[in-house]
C-alpha cells in the first residue's frame, strides 16, 4: 500500500492525479460512488468523468476528488467498525409501515 | 420546405440547399472518421472515451445532414450511399477536417479551430428558415459547446504546460493555421441561402472566430501565426493528399460487402 491507501498497481507513474467520481442520477437524489478517473487537475478530472460516466445520460451533477483526500476505514478495523450493529435489528426502520408516498427511502 | 414564387427560383434553390447541407455534412462526417482514429490509441483512456465521445456527435450530426441531403436531392442516394459511395472529388468538406490526426497537439489544435467555427455557425443556424438544418443546429449547438471546451482546456494546458508540450502545442498551431481561411470562404451557395434566412454566410463567423481563438492562444501562452498562404479548394473537391488514405479505410467495407448489416 501507498501513501494514498491505494495498492501501487492503481498509480501511474506520469503526473496525472487519480480521481473518485460521485454522480447524482437524479434532483433529490445523493450523489453515489461511480468510479475513479485519471486527470492532471480538478478541471479536467470533472471533464473526464462527464466522458466516461454520463455517456447514457446517468447525471445531472458530477463531483470529483482527489482519492489521496479520501480516508478509508482498513479491513482490520472490520470487526470493531461494523460488527456491533449487527444484532441491534430494531434500528432498521421495518416495524412500521411507510406510507406509499414516500418513494425514495 | 421553402415556399418561393416560380419553379425555376425553387429548382436552384433546393440544388443550393442540397450543396449546403453536403458540406455541412461533408465536415461533420469527416472529422468524426479522423477523430474515430483515435479510438484505442489516445495518450490515456480518458481521453480515448472522449475524443471518441465527440467522433460520434459529430457522425450523428453528419447522419441527420446527409439523410436530408439526399431527400433534397431527390436522386434516391441515403446517408449510406452519400458518405460511402462517393469519390474524393465529390466530397465538399474544408481541407482543415481532413487533416491527420498527428501528435495530440495536432489533434487539439484542429479541435479548437473547428469547434469555434461549429460552435458560431450553429449558434446562427439555430434560426434558419429550414426546419431540419435548425433541428440539427439547436441540438448541435451544445455538442460543439462542449468539443469547444474540450479543445480549449487541453490547448491552455499543453501550451502553458511544460516546454515540451508547449513547443508541440505551438507547432500544431502554426501547423494547421493556413487550414482555418478556407471555413470563412463564402461562395454564390453560401450567399443565396443567406439572402433567404435559410444558411449562414461563413465569412460572416471570421471576426467572432479570430476574438475567440485569440483569447485562447493567448492564455496557453502561445503566438498566433503570422502565416501568408492558405489552403483552399476543399468545397469544390480538390483535397489534401490524405484524404484518399482516409477514404479508402471509410469505405473500405461498405464497397467490398455492399448493404453489410451488424
Amino acid at each position: 500500500m501507498s501513501e494514498s491507501g491505494l495498492p501501487q498497481s492503481r498509480q501511474r507513474r506520469d503526473e496525472t492525479t487519480l480521481w473518485e467520481v460521485f454522480v447524482r442520477g437524479r434532483r433529490g437524489l445523493s450523489h453515489v460512488h461511480a468510479g475513479s478517473i485519471h486527470a492532471a487537475d480538478a478541471q479536467m478530472a470533472l471533464r473526464n468523468a462527464r466522458d466516461v460516466y454520463t455517456r447514457r445520460g446517468e447525471g445531472v451533477s458530477i463531483w470529483v476528488v482527489p482519492s489521496s483526500q479520501i480516508t478509508a476505514s482498513t479491513p482490520d478495523e472490520k470487526d470493531p467498525f461494523f460488527d456491533p450493529s449487527a444484532d441491534k435489528v430494531y434500528r432498521h426502520p421495518t416495524f412500521y409501515t411507510l406510507p406509499e408516498e414516500v418513494r425514495q427511502m | 420546405m421553402i415556399a418561393n414564387d416560380s419553379a425555376g427560383t425553387t429548382d436552384s434553390m433546393a440544388r443550393a440547399l442540397f450543396t449546403y447541407t453536403l458540406r455541412l455534412g461533408d465536415d461533420a462526417l469527416i472529422l468524426a472518421q479522423r477523430l474515430s482514429e483515435w479510438a484505442s490509441r489516445a495518450p490515456e483512456i480518458e481521453e480515448d472515451i472522449a475524443l471518441t465521445n465527440i467522433a460520434l456527435d459529430l457522425l450523428g450530426q453528419a447522419r441527420a445532414l446527409l439523410d436530408y441531403a439526399g431527400t433534397l436531392e431527390g436522386a434516391g442516394r441515403d446517408e449510406d450511399d452519400l458518405a460511402y459511395l462517393r469519390s474524393e472529388r465529390e466530397f465538399t468538406n474544408v481541407h482543415l477536417v481532413e487533416q491527420e490526426n498527428g501528435d495530440f497537439a495536432h489533434t487539439i489544435a484542429r479541435q479548437l479551430f473547428f469547434s469555434t467555427y461549429q460552435l458560431a455557425l450553429y449558434e446562427e443556424l439555430i434560426s434558419s428558415r429550414d426546419e431540419l438544418l435548425a433541428g440539427v443546429a439547436a441540438k448541435g449547438v451544445k455538442e460543439a459547446a462542449y468539443h469547444n471546451d474540450h479543445a480549449t482546456q487541453w490547448t491552455i494546458r499543453l501550451g502553458d504546460g511544460t516546454d515540451e508540450s508547449h513547443r508541440r502545442m505551438q507547432a500544431a498551431v502554426d501547423r494547421l493555421w493556413p487550414f482555418t481561411a478556407e471555413l470563412f470562404e463564402a461562395d454564390d451557395v453560401d450567399r443565396a441561402l443567406a439572402a433567404q434566412g435559410i444558411g449562414v454566410d461563413p465569412s460572416t463567423l471570421n471576426a467572432r472566430w479570430a476574438l475567440s481563438i485569440a483569447e485562447v492562444l493567448s492564455s496557453a501562452t502561445l503566438t498566433p501565426p503570422q502565416t501568408t498562404w492558405s489552403s483552399h479548394g476543399g468545397r469544390r473537391g480538390v483535397h489534401t493528399e490524405g484524404f484518399g488514405y482516409l477514404l479508402a479505410e471509410m469505405q473500405y467495407l461498405h464497397r467490398s460487402h455492399p448493404d453489410a448489416k451488424w
